[in-house]
């Protein structure tokens, strides 16, 4: 590897200056940006397949009795768009994001390591291709949810060993992406770009990085022994044969929890970039900011347990992970506090992007209430495993990471393509987005607390109302998302040209807006000043 | 099945008619005992243990104040969106970008609201956990998808599997054409309840047979999972002159039918309840007398039966 990164950006190297053409250009891409583009286009075809499961799911919920499909199909559903979301469609976007936007950030001409950072792109289409082929094998698709609880995850059918394979190359591509921003940006930052001067999206995506080389090689061990319990009558989580189901519980949860973060901290990163762009103030506590992303990143490894209340603890293991949990809305609240403060006194305006980070200051933090009301344990009892647990995490997960995803699309897309795009049509997608996906989510807040279980495909009638109604926003949701795609390919054919500031009347910082509109081929070919 | 029919509750009740239940508990003069949940469709129950209450309460202290958190901290958010426009002329003030003595105060004033929240929470957890001196163990057992209860103490030898009522069976097989509407609690009811009495400190031991299922009735703050090779306890004590029928559901995914193995709880007075042991042991002598079939161990045979009949 240390051999191909000196060739590859090596910088007398004519025949790289230019992209190849035609196919080529992709499949052998070791170009950032070419292989950011790659990473956000997968994103996106994998949040409308992932976004299609959820419409099947809502309009089966449309109103209680089966009408569409049966349940074993509707628990594929649920497994599956979770599976496709988190791994498909949120995780590769923020990696994708980093590939554009690390080397422009921090003044370096490309990644560090161009030919791993193709092969962790080109193993995902692989990975979902076999992931989703297995609703064409006997028994389908995994339907045992995306937590894959053992034993209920070993009743899946001839499926089982796709998924398994599946989620080691989803894991093997997220260390390989991590591997390359840590040393991307350890290695390669302007001579002046110490880490303290850092942006904040490179700075959460260090943070991640390091997260994700903590934990996908456990879910890689906690899958494989699925594996071999399931093929070579190993007794790791069989309780029959000495095994532990819990501790499958356990080793899941000590990837599960850093996961959901690996899935937010970027999105901080984004807001914390586009707030004090359209606010024209320097962001409020930039360094206690930092600090706040690597306190909520250790705190993450040490509040598992909170998902398992229910499965039996011990009083004395109920306490610290209440207190554990509890804790981390200290530094996720000085985060929202600062964010706050950078608005104040500034001069705001409201572009797509401002728009997009103001949704998620407000709606992330009702997600972070109700993640504070599920740290209390005895609540937790009664909320556990209901509507209400599904209404938290899709308000951290939507309005959360999937907003801060899509703001910092429309916040560096002219940028990437020097066009300007159809702010109109922009607007229309953020309001659309930000009304309806509190239509589709509110209600199950009442769900949960009424009592529905979550992951079921039938609901006694009670339910019927705050159900329809959230089916109602989860179509009006969907469909709104497709002006996204609209509003991208229009931007890239043409548009009004982008200045290299692009977002003129503003201050935005960071190197990126150094360059021209698009930026060259590699980013930076001799290393920026840095102010 | 002859075990575990108990005399009010018959498993070939037609799906028209919603009362027999009610109409035979107030005949056996246990008082108005029809619905007893306490839900009021948006909120959790207040419920009818002194968890239940004890956890409503909780709940409703950490909602408040992260209201009056969601209050102040909107509150200032959307002052600033309206105040400090561009397009209102706002100028920015760029020296704003670090106050120690601020930052200081808002670390340690939500450290002071969560020491606030989770001491109450503390006492509420040792509570829960406190399960000595119960009255009346019952071991609860999860299968795809139906519970089987095994009385222990005063109910030694009543052991019967509850399993989803016949009527809301038919009607959610895909496409019935029948309107869940029309089904009396729909997908809520069972062919035999778990029957306890009030005013009684009841144990449940929980277990699985085969995947992890969670044993939930909202009302009675009580969930736990039922786990292959684990025991898990929990405990609840229905306040007396609360008898009546109390519904909960399956909440731990556990395949095709999670949604469909509900749990109904009849609570009776502890009078009422030594009756219908009596008559649980009653039927148990005939059933194991010669000539009769010997059903104790086996599951119902509607939970065979039924998935082909619907068919």
């Amino acid at each position: 590897m240390a051999h191909a990164h000196s060739s590859d950006t090596a910088q007398h190297d004519d025949h790289h200056d230019q992209p190849a053409t035609g196919i080529k250009r992709w499949l052998f891409a070791t170009n950032h940006k070419d292989i950011g583009t790659m990473y956000l286009v997968f994103s996106l075809i994998m949040f409308f397949i992932g976004g299609a499961m959820a419409m099947i799911i809502r309009a089966e919920l449309f109103k209680p009795g089966l009408q569409l499909v049966d349940p074993v199909f509707f628990n594929q559903m649920t497994t599956n768009h979770a599976l496709i979301m988190i791994f498909g469609a949120v995780m590769p976007a923020f990696v994708g994001l980093a590939n554009w936007m690390i080397p422009m950030q921090i003044g370096a001409p490309d990644m560090a390591l161009p030919r791993m950072n193709n092969f962790s792109f080109w193993i995902l289409p692989f990975a979902f291709t076999l992931l989703l082929s297995t609703l064409l094998v006997p028994g389908g698709m995994a339907a045992g949810g995306w937590t894959l609880y053992p034993p209920l995850s070993l009743q899946t059918g001839d499926s089982f060993p796709m998924l398994i394979f599946a989620i080691h190359m989803m894991g093997a591509s997220s260390i390989m992406g991590a591997i390359n921003v840590i040393v991307t940006i350890m290695n390669m930052r302007a001579p002046g770009m110490n880490l303290l001067k850092m942006p904040l999206f490179a700075w959460s995506w260090l943070i991640t990085a390091y997260l994700l080389i903590a934990v996908m090689p456990v879910l890689a061990g906690a899958v494989t022994m699925l594996l071999t319990d399931h093929f070579f009558k190993t007794s790791f989580f069989n309780a029959a044969g000495g095994g532990d189901p819990v501790m499958f519980e356990h080793i899941f949860w000590f990837f599960g929890h850093p996961e959901v973060y690996i899935m937010v901290l970027p999105a901080f990163g984004i807001i914390s970039e586009i707030l004090p762009t359209f606010s024209r103030k320097p962001l409020f506590g930039a360094t206690s900011m930092i600090y706040a992303i690597a306190s909520i990143a250790f705190l993450s490894f040490i509040v598992w347990g909170h998902h398992m209340f229910a499965d039996g603890m011990p009083v004395a293991a109920q306490l610290f992970y209440m207190m554990a949990t509890m804790l981390i809305a200290v530094p996720t609240g000085v985060k929202v506090f600062n964010w706050t403060a950078t608005m104040w006194r500034g001069s705001l305006s409201f572009e797509p992007p401002m728009l997009f980070a103001i949704a998620f200051l407000f709606l992330f933090s009702i997600g972070g209430f109700s993640g504070l009301m599920l740290a209390i344990v005895p609540a937790d009892f009664q909320y556990n495993q209901t509507y209400f647990v599904v209404a938290h995490f899709h308000y951290v997960l939507v309005p959360g990471a999937i907003f801060g995803i899509m703001a910092g699309v429309y916040y560096w897309l002219p940028k990437w393509t020097g066009h300007m795009y159809n702010m109109t049509l922009a607007k229309w997608h953020f309001w659309l987005s930000a009304i309806f996906v509190n239509v589709l989510f509110f209600p199950q807040h009442f769900l949960g607390l009424a009592g529905m279980p979550r992951r079921i495909p039938d609901y006694a009638v009670q339910f019927t109302d705050w159900n329809m109604v959230s089916s109602i926003g989860g179509f009006a949701f969907g469909l709104a998302q497709i002006l996204f795609p609209m509003i991208i390919v229009q931007c890239i054919r043409g548009g009004k040209k982008a200045s290299s500031l692009v977002w003129e009347g503003t201050h935005p910082t960071g190197l990126e807006w150094t360059l021209p509109s698009p930026p060259p081929y590699h980013s930076f070919t001799t290393a920026p000043e840095v102010p | 099945m002859s075990v575990t029919r108990g005399d009010h509750d018959s498993t070939s009740r037609p799906s028209a008619i919603a009362w027999p239940k009610a109409l035979c508990l107030a005949a056996l003069g246990a008082g108005p005992l029809a619905e007893a949940n306490t839900s009021d469709g948006y909120n959790l129950p207040p419920g009818v243990t002194s968890l239940s209450k004890a956890i409503y309460t909780l709940h409703m202290e950490v909602f408040w104040v992260c209201v009056a958190i969601a209050v102040v901290v909107f509150g200032v958010m959307i002052y600033a969106l309206v105040k400090f426009r561009h397009s209102q002329g706002a100028v920015p003030d760029t020296t704003l970008v670090h106050s120690t003595k601020v930052e200081i105060i808002w670390t340690i004033i939500p450290v002071v609201i969560l020491v606030a929240m989770a001491i109450p929470a503390a006492k509420v957890i040792l509570f829960m956990e406190d399960t000595r001196n119960s009255e009346l163990s019952i071991r609860v057992t999860g299968y795809q998808w139906k519970w089987q209860y095994q009385y222990m103490n005063a109910g030694e030898g009543v052991d019967f599997f509850s399993t989803l009522a016949r009527d809301s069976n038919f009607a959610r097989q895909l496409k019935s054409g029948i309107d869940p509407k029309t089904v009396p609690n729909y997908l809520l009811e069972v062919d035999k309840p778990m029957v306890i009495p009030s005013g009684t400190k009841v144990r449940l031991l929980l277990t699985s047979q085969d995947v992890i299922h969670a044993w939930w009735v909202p009302d009675f703050g009580a969930k736990r999972s039922a786990i292959p090779g684990f025991v898990n306890e929990l405990w609840f004590k229905v306040d007396p002159g609360k008898e009546g029928i109390y519904r909960g559901q399956c909440a731990a995914l556990c395949g095709r039918d999670h949604g469909f193995m509900p749990i109904v709880v009849d609570v009776r007075t502890p009078d009422d309840f030594k009756k219908w042991v009596e008559e649980q042991k009653a039927a148990v002598k005939q059933a194991a007398a010669p000539g009769a079939q010997p059903s104790n161990a086996a599951p119902p045979a509607t939970a065979q039966v039924l998935p082909t009949a619907a068919k």
